[in-house]
């Protein structure tokens, strides 16, 4: 750099500015594009619901299956039936470690994970599959166990387990278990949830403390040596989605933020409504305990993976409806307003500090917390 | 959260920034943060925006990360892909290229690569498998070391002999001599390396405004340390002062940490020269294991190539390191060189300027002022 550079030169500064603009926009644009496969081999990099799980996606899943209620790649697809009704479809695959950790159990968030993603697109969850991949060996009353989880987490959510399979790989070839689920519910004829009608203006809300899943599963591991009371939030989000509709009838949008946290889901909605998302950190729910391992552990929670929070897009005057109706229900005591949707900076999400400075909060290239869904 | 919050009060953090601005007199003033950590914290809260526009920082080469040259990286990976070894390294490390590939590629391919927190955990680990090789990776300033150096005492008095260390620990004092003696730079004063600091002390530093007439203020990590040490060097410029302070009193003493230093002294001796990415050697500034731990040295234990590979060609690291240029100025930076796929080391870490300029800093300032005002909660 010369000096002139340094010196308070005045046309040489915008000379800068602009140059600097000219950079961030060039890598804008390159960000919006879907990000590439470059890899030859699956890491673990590719689970992590990241930039490079988006890039395994593209150019292996949508290549190959590419249809009409796919391209939307959202947690579920909506399946409109001749009679007009329209289901929301969606499945998942729990294979965290360890199966059991505060808070719940394997069972639990493979019913969760799943009836959770069909709420998210407006529906009432109402049947769901299992099928179990056992690895020679485990102990039967062990999975006596975890279906007695799965049963309970299905009696919470107001579905049935209606079909299922069972495999059995050789030791080693698998973890313990994994389990594998697809859910199916109807979407309420005035229901309609969609990216597209997020406006500038609208606020963001969260149903509660953020980061409490991710920190509970990594804290169980007992990898850290750091002991917290912090369980998981695993729950059915069915009935909060319900109470939200019937307070907020005007909600545009629906997330549950599991991996990548409640940064991930953000920068989703900003790039498909071409928004920016500005959060406020201050507003942030998250335990003391939580902050504190995340402090210690240098992550952010906003990118920790919670298994029974939704994040909601609402109009302005729904707002404080919205929050009221979701702190009226047991499972969002602690929902607050955490942002607002406006024009720019497009496809961004950023977040105003408690400091009083911002920053950007992009997706993540990889999981800092592997396996722990 | 206690002990943290009190650090990042914005109402302290206005007076600051007002109190800088009025001590500086506008007068333009390029501090470095020699340390990764501050280059996290400064972009993490937002800082730089909210500095008087006078007030420009560079980011300089203390990321242990952004530092270690690709021929080491494909050291570690051959180190990683020999039969029966257990490869153990910081996950800043996994992503970190080498001339064709990463370690988290090589775990991949089906090498036995495992993230840890401490080298402790990677003599557990040895302890645990003893009929396998297990390397620990060893990388960072005078921060890491003494970690290193404990592990490496409490192998010996176990006898774990199926433990050893590839050591790429650096020190902090020759690259900063290396940039003050560098002739296209031009700064008005250091914020000093803070946990590096807890463990040498401020002594070390006398030499910045000695011989070259630079002031140096060793600081905390939380935003208001940074404000601070910012405060403290207009201070003593417009004082006309120059001299080593001491922002960060509640961790380092002048003499530092006299045991830690005196384990470093057993375990490690200096290398003749190091490399450093884009820094190129620097004499006298890598460690390598003394003799009295040299059956643990993973460098002659096994066959280690050794090979230097130049610095691909489009990346401009060193000058990044050496804080010529900023993140954006880089042919590269945010396209071919993006978080996912990085052609330089400072994109990788979270400490590394780039990669934090890239995942938090992304915008103008005028950009950031507008998003700063405030969102309505109803």
């Amino acid at each position: 750099m010369s000096e002139a550079a340094a010196a308070p030169d005045e046309p040489e500064k915008d000379f800068r500015k602009s140059e600097e603009e000219a950079v961030l926009e060039r890598i804008e644009r390159f960000r919006r594009n879907r990000p590439r496969l470059r890899d030859d081999f699956i890491n673990s990099a590719h689970g992590a619901g990241g930039k490079a799980s988006a890039a395994l996606i593209d150019a292996v899943f949508v290549k190959a299956f590419a249809n009409e209620a796919l391209a939307p790649l959202t947690d579920g697809a909506v399946l409109t039936l001749p009679s007009g009704e329209r289901l929301a479809f969606s499945t998942d695959s729990s294979v965290v470690n360890p199966i059991r950790f505060p808070g719940g159990s394997i069972g639990h968030l493979a019913v969760h994970g799943t009836v959770n993603d069909v709420a998210m697109m407006g529906a009432v969850p109402a049947w769901v599959s299992a099928a179990f991949v056992l690895e020679d060996g485990f102990p039967v009353a062990e999975l006596r166990s975890i279906v007695a989880d799965m049963r309970e987490a299905a009696a919470n959510a107001g579905v049935q387990v209606v079909t299922g399979d069972t495999k059995v790989v050789n030791k080693g070839s698998a973890d313990g278990l994994y389990i594998c689920t697809a859910g199916v519910g109807v979407i309420p004829a005035d229901v309609h949830l969609d990216a597209r009608s997020v406006r500038p203006g609208d606020r963001v809300l969260v149903s509660g403390t953020i980061g409490d899943h991710g920190v509970a599963v990594m804290l169980a591991r007992g990898e850290l040596g750091i002991e917290a009371d912090i369980e998981s939030d695993t729950a059915p989000l069915g009935g909060l989605v319900s109470a939200l509709l019937a307070g907020a009838p005007g909600t545009r949008w629906l997330r549950d933020p599991t991996r990548g946290g409640v940064a991930t889901v953000c920068n989703e909605l900003a790039r498909d409504a071409d928004l920016a998302i500005i959060l406020d950190e201050v507003s942030l729910p998250v335990r003391p305990a939580v902050n504190g391992a995340c402090e210690i552990l240098g992550i952010d929670p906003l990118y920790v993976a919670n298994e029974g929070k939704l994040v909601a897009v609402v109009p302005p005057e729904q707002a404080e409806a919205a929050v009221v109706a979701l702190r009226s229900h047991p499972l969002g005591g602690d929902a607050a307003v955490i942002g607002e949707v406006r024009d720019d900076p497009p496809g961004m999400v950023v977040i105003n500090t408690g400091f009083g400075g911002n920053r950007v909060v992009d997706m993540l290239a990889g999981d800092p917390l592997p396996r722990i869904c | 959260m206690r002990f943290v919050d009190e650090y990042r009060d914005p109402a302290a953090a206005r007076r600051a920034v007002e109190e800088i601005g009025i001590v500086s007199g506008g007068e333009h003033r390029k501090f470095m943060e020699v340390c990764g950590g501050h280059t996290h914290t400064i972009y993490k809260h937002g800082i730089e925006n909210v500095l008087p526009e006078n007030i420009e920082l560079v980011h300089g080469p203390g990321c242990p990360v952004c530092v270690i040259p690709m021929g080491r990286v494909d050291d570690a990976i051959n180190l990683a892909e020999q039969p029966g070894v257990i490869f153990t390294s910081f996950g800043d490390m996994m992503r970190v290229p080498g001339s064709t590939s990463n370690l988290l590629e090589a775990k991949a391919r089906g090498a036995d690569v495992r993230m840890v927190y401490s080298p402790l955990d990677a003599l557990r680990i040895a302890q645990a498998n003893p009929d396998r090789q297990v390397v620990f990776f060893a990388i960072g300033f005078e921060t890491t070391a003494p970690s290193t150096a404990i592990t490496l005492v409490k192998a010996k008095e176990a006898g774990v002999t199926n433990f050893s260390v590839f050591c790429n620990h650096v020190t902090i004092v020759p690259p900063l001599k290396a940039i003050l003696e560098s002739p296209d730079l031009r700064l008005d004063g250091f914020i000093g390396p803070g946990h590096v600091s807890t463990v040498i002390g401020n002594r070390p530093y006398r030499f910045v405004p000695a011989q070259y007439g630079k002031p140096l203020v060793t600081a905390g990590f939380e935003p208001l340390d940074i404000l601070q040490s910012i405060l403290m060097l207009v201070h003593q410029l417009r004082d006309g002062r120059c001299e080593v302070e001491n922002q960060y009193t509640r961790a380092v003493r002048d003499e530092g940490n006299v045991r830690a230093l005196q384990i470093l002294g057993e375990v490690f001796e200096l290398r003749p020269h190091f490399e450093w990415r884009g820094l190129g050697f620097i004499s006298h500034s890598g460690l390598k294991l003394s003799e009295a731990f040299a059956d643990w040295d993973a460098e002659l234990r096994f066959h280690v190539p050794g090979v230097r590979v130049a610095d691909p060609k489009a990346c401009q690291c060193g000058e990044v390191l050496k804080g010529v240029i900023k993140p954006w100025e880089c042919k590269v930076f945010g396209t071919a060189c993006t978080p996912e796929t990085p052609i330089g080391t400072c994109m990788v870490s979270s400490e590394g300027a780039c990669a934090a300029y890239y995942n938090y800093g992304r915008f103008t300032r005028d950009a950031a002022a507008s998003a700063r005002i405030p969102v309505r909660s109803a």
